[in-house]
């Protein structure tokens, strides 16, 4: 009997991807949401190096980091939507653009726009350069995975949740810059494992507003 | 057919080091090309063309970038011998967390270490023999982190001993000190030839780094 816990924070990129992996592989789980602000007992003896969130929780063991969870995922539960290529130089690729996205995308450059101080208008010209790079390697694929979905669509694919946000706060259209991207990030909505995690985006830019006016920022 | 493996490296390169560790490791022959960070190759630029970085390894002409991704492809690859990640998920995971860790704390504290001074030095200072003491603990009683044998987690840190030399003399600082059984690990690691032939001498490492500071005008 397979027990599977989630410590989540519903407007967490890193956590939407546990979650449309989860969904891909039709697994059964809790989800408890945590308070940043005020972490729970379990988290953190769950992560207590890190003490963040995404932890996956699995027979009452954690594993933590997103990718590393979503690895573990599609190791375990092996008999559906395989994520990653069996062939090992296709993984090292899919694995490269992953710390891609993790790095160039995901590492602080939506905060620097959102903020809105000096540095917006760097950070927006670094993400449409990125959001580029990785929409060239996406080319005239479907998905990032071929035929359907697979590991980079999940690492990428949850910060479409936040473009709202960041076109918003930064004045400026994410789609006029990469309509391939944007067209992608329509084509993995139409899989419930996606629609059904990512939020509304206007749940997050609501998110955003508060956490503005928590953060001491207008 | 026979392999044909290069890898465009940098001598110094703690992460150049974890491929050539993993290459000797699995017994695999390969041609080593030095590159001049300061004056890229045609070759590196093409093979590289997101980040532009060493160390790439080439495999009958297809590269491979990053090299926590290099040394699992590595051990896929030529998993006949010498495996360096766990064959269970879980402890591939709990592997994988730990490269992860060292990835985001060694090489950034430590070259805060030798290019800050005052506060900031000593705030990284401490922050780095933080991080080793918590590498200690996952090492525990075991003679390297891959148990019996040397493991991915060895691979993704050992390196970073060639470096410490280079970060005591900057720091003035012992880590033999803060983290005993980390040294006595690292030397443990060191009299396996496929460390002690990847790993640059650590004088010469030295002698680097204080050529760098000279370079940045840090004093």
């Amino acid at each position: 009997m397979e027990d599977v816990v989630l410590l989540d924070f519903w407007p967490s990129t890193f956590a939407m991807r546990v979650k449309i992996a989860l969904a891909e592989k039709g697994i059964k789980y809790a989800c408890k949401q945590e308070d940043l602000f005020n972490k729970s007992p379990l988290l953190l003896e769950m992560n207590p190096i890190h003490k963040k969130i995404p932890v996956l929780i699995h027979n009452g063991k954690p594993i933590s980091e997103s990718l590393i969870i979503v690895q573990y995922i599609d190791e375990v539960w092996n008999h559906q939507s395989t994520l990653l290529p069996s062939d090992p130089y296709q993984r090292s690729q899919a694995l490269f653009w992953a710390d891609y996205i993790d790095k160039k995308i995901y590492g602080g450059i939506g905060k620097r726009i959102w903020m809105g101080k000096e540095d917006q208008e760097e950070a927006k010209e670094e993400l449409m350069q990125h959001l580029k790079t990785i929409e060239g390697e996406l080319g005239d694929k479907l998905y990032f995975g071929g035929e359907k979905i697979g590991y980079v669509d999940v690492a990428l694919v949850p910060i479409t949740s936040w473009f709202y946000t960041y076109e918003t706060c930064g004045n400026f259209s994410i789609e006029a810059g990469c309509p391939k991207l944007v067209a992608w990030a329509k084509r993995c909505k139409e899989n419930e494992s996606v629609s059904k995690t990512l939020p509304d985006s206007l749940d997050i830019y609501g998110y955003v507003v508060q956490l503005k006016k928590r953060l001491g920022l207008q | 057919m026979a392999e044909e493996v290069v890898l465009l490296d940098f001598w110094p390169s703690p992460f150049g080091m974890r491929v050539r560790i993993a290459l000797a490791e699995k017994g695999i022959k390969y041609e080593y090309k030095e590159e001049d960070l300061k004056n890229k190759s045609a070759l590196l630029l093409q093979m590289n063309p997101v980040h532009k970085k060493i160390p790439v390894l080439i495999h009958n002409g297809k590269p491979v970038c990053e090299s926590l991704i290099q040394v699992q492809y590595i051990d896929e690859v030529w998993h006949h011998k010498s495996p360096l990640l766990p064959s269970d998920p879980y402890q591939r995971a709990i592997a994988r967390f730990w490269a992860d860790f060292v990835d985001k704390k060694i090489y950034d504290l430590g070259r805060k270490v030798w290019t800050t001074k005052g506060e900031e030095q000593e705030a990284a200072k401490k922050e780095f023999i933080e991080s080793l003491k918590l590498l200690e603990g996952e090492l525990g009683d075991k003679p390297y982190f891959g148990g019996e044998n040397l493991g991915y987690v060895d691979v993704v840190l050992v390196p970073f001993y060639s470096w410490f030399y280079a970060y005591e003399k900057c720091g003035n600082f012992s880590i033999e000190a803060e983290c005993p059984k980390l040294i006595a690990w690292a030397k443990r690691c060191m009299q396996k030839e496929s460390v002690s032939k990847s790993l640059p001498d650590r004088e010469k490492v030295y002698g680097f780094v204080l050529q760098l500071k000279k370079a940045f005008g840090i004093e």
